[in-house]
């Protein structure tokens, strides 16, 4: 099944350098362990290929059901020096978010959670 | 001791808004209003500004928001602390000695300075006895800018502002303090937390981490049912009511609108964040992933279980140096095809720029309303009702960034067609002040704490 992270997770992001940070928050406690599972440096870096220029980092937090990452480069220098609208990262959130996962039937079905329109 | 002390909240950065220092002060019952000013260059338009004017150098929005809770909290003995020192601590106490007096309370109101954070005057005897100050994102040393260099502070924790409380000012006011400090040093000064109590000193931070930023945890800036959350208009910034043992409550006053609830405090928690084992301050190393949330009743969130370690034995240095100048200009285009005509009109404005012979360290284009924010990641084949053309150009060069403003202008006549919103003029050059993070040993940095009335 079609699940979009958007209707499973909510999001903030901010900054450090050309450094954008992304916490992913799972909206219910057991969904976490899937987001933990689905949401690897490499997924999320192959997400942003065409967004940033450096690698990216991923950090746990269970205790908060949530995901920190950090993605380098994404931000035209970052700071005073981007030419960026976006030049502090406050929206790199909701560009996680677009994702959509592939979740198996049964998974989902035990999950509750919600399918891609 | 108090059972509970209540940090209140009342600026989350220099521009905040102006309202809520008065509004957590008359809203119900706190101790200690907490007033964030500083974010990474604000240090430096301050330096820029002392330079003009030797008794300027602060965030002058405090002495306005003084002025707004003068009354209140004098007759309710509430402590403030302020980072709004800014590079002129000094001078920002002075002029809240000088706005007492005017308002009649004069000599009432005790005011503590903390100085010691700034490194200007001393960074070449710094650097000449081996102090690299090195970038912490680049390795590069200080030196390649040294002689661009606007100002240089050191983040300093809890200590001082301690000290200024037990010597019984009411309103503290210091220089680049790190933003947890301001909530930190309040509970350990009321509870007496000692200097290696790691876990509570952690609990301090994450306490001041979570209100830092105003309303961005009550409701603010909040992703999670976005639509549901109640009267924004009427917002309550975040209290901080902390117990002894390190635990404490997020609140907000009754009567006020956003929301305070696990969802909209985990996002605060996660904003800005690096690794989240190690979140260093210069009092204690907290580790975020101890932090427990739980509902404590409406608008109410306890935190508790948090895990500290002792710091390091460097303090984080805030540079702010000249780094060249940069320019951006605007166009909207109007349907049909609004935005095949903004990417024709990027072409000709590059070709131009190209002829001109004028070169960029870096040029920029941005699609406003088709692709500005998430980039390829947000592909739509619709025919926009109209996307604004985002031109922006960075170098060192001051007089080829002047010349680029002017290739803006005339594209509305001689560019693509269905063009607008030119009205606001030609594009401002802008000097960029950019940001070098480094570390000093922390027994450089000999703070001090002085109190006036």
């Amino acid at each position: 099944m079609k699940v979009r992270l958007v209707d499973i997770a909510h999001a903030r992001s901010g900054d450090k350098g050309d450094t954008a940070n992304v916490g992913i928050i799972a909206l219910k406690r057991e969904w976490y362990r899937l987001l933990a599972r689905e949401l690897t440096e490499r997924r999320v870096s192959a997400h942003f290929r065409d967004v940033i220029t450096g690698p990216v980092q991923r950090y746990e937090l269970p205790n908060l059901s949530a995901l920190n990452f950090l993605l380098h480069g994404a931000l035209d220098g970052g700071g005073t020096l981007s030419l960026k609208t976006d030049a502090q990262g406050k929206v790199f959130s909701t560009a996680l978010l677009r994702m959509t996962l592939d979740v198996p039937d049964d998974e989902a079905r035990t999950l509750g959670l919600p399918a891609a329109p | 001791m108090k059972q509970v002390v209540r940090v209140a909240a009342g600026q989350g950065f220099w521009g905040d808004w102006l309202e809520a220092p008065r509004r957590q002060v008359e809203g119900g019952p706190v101790d200690y209003l907490m007033l964030d000013y500083l974010a990474e260059v604000t240090m430096s338009i301050l330096q820029k500004q002392k330079e003009r004017d030797p008794r300027m150098g602060y965030a002058r929005d405090f002495v306005g928001a003084i002025d707004s809770v003068l009354p209140a909290i004098t007759e309710r003995g509430v402590r403030v602390i302020a980072n709004a020192g800014g590079v002129n601590p000094v001078a920002c106490a002075e002029a809240i000695r000088d706005l007492a007096a005017s308002r009649g309370a004069g000599g009432r109101v005790r005011i503590g300075v903390v100085t010691g954070d700034d490194l200007l005057p001393r960074l070449d005897d710094l650097i000449a006895r081996g102090h690299t100050l090195a970038n912490m994102d680049t390795g590069e040393p200080l030196s390649r800018v040294r002689d661009r260099v606007l100002s240089a502070n050191a983040y300093i924790g809890s200590t001082p502002i301690v000290e200024a409380l037990r010597r019984d000012a009411q309103v503290v006011v210091t220089g680049r303090s790190t933003d947890t400090a301001l909530t930190m040093a309040p509970l350990r000064y009321e509870f007496g937390w000692a200097a290696d109590d790691w876990n509570c000193l952690a609990a301090g931070i994450v306490a001041g981490h979570i209100i830092e930023c105003g309303a961005q945890c009550s409701g603010g800036n909040c992703l999670v049912d976005w639509r549901g959350i109640p009267d924004l208009a009427n917002v309550g910034y975040p209290i901080v009511n902390a117990h002894a043992d390190g635990t404490f409550e997020i609140s907000k006053h009754p009567g006020t609108g956003g929301r305070i609830s696990v969802p909209t405090i985990t996002e605060q928690l996660v904003y800005e964040m690096g690794d989240p084992h190690s979140y260093i301050t210069p009092d204690v190393v907290a580790d975020f992933t101890t932090i427990q949330l739980e509902d404590a009743g409406p608008n109410r969130v306890r935190v508790f279980g948090i895990g500290g370690r002792p710091p390091t034995d460097k303090l984080k240095v805030s540079i702010a140096y000249r780094a060249g100048f940069k320019a951006v200009g605007t166009l909207v285009y109007a349907w049909p095809d609004a935005v095949e005509k903004a990417q024709l009109a990027d072409r000709v404005l590059r070709e131009r720029l190209d002829r001109l012979g004028l070169r960029f360290d870096k040029v920029l284009t941005e699609f406003v309303g088709a692709s500005a924010t998430h980039g390829p990641l947000a592909q739509t084949s619709a025919d926009l009702p109209e996307v604004q053309l985002r031109f922006g150009v960075r170098g060192e060069d001051r007089a080829a960034v002047e010349r680029f403003t002017r290739e803006i202008a005339p594209l509305v006549l001689n560019g693509p067609p269905s063009v607008t919103g030119f009205a606001g003029g030609r594009p401002k050059v802008e000097e960029i002040v950019a940001y070098w993070p480094a570390l000093i040993d922390k027994t450089e940095v000999q703070t001090a704490v002085e109190v006036i009335a």
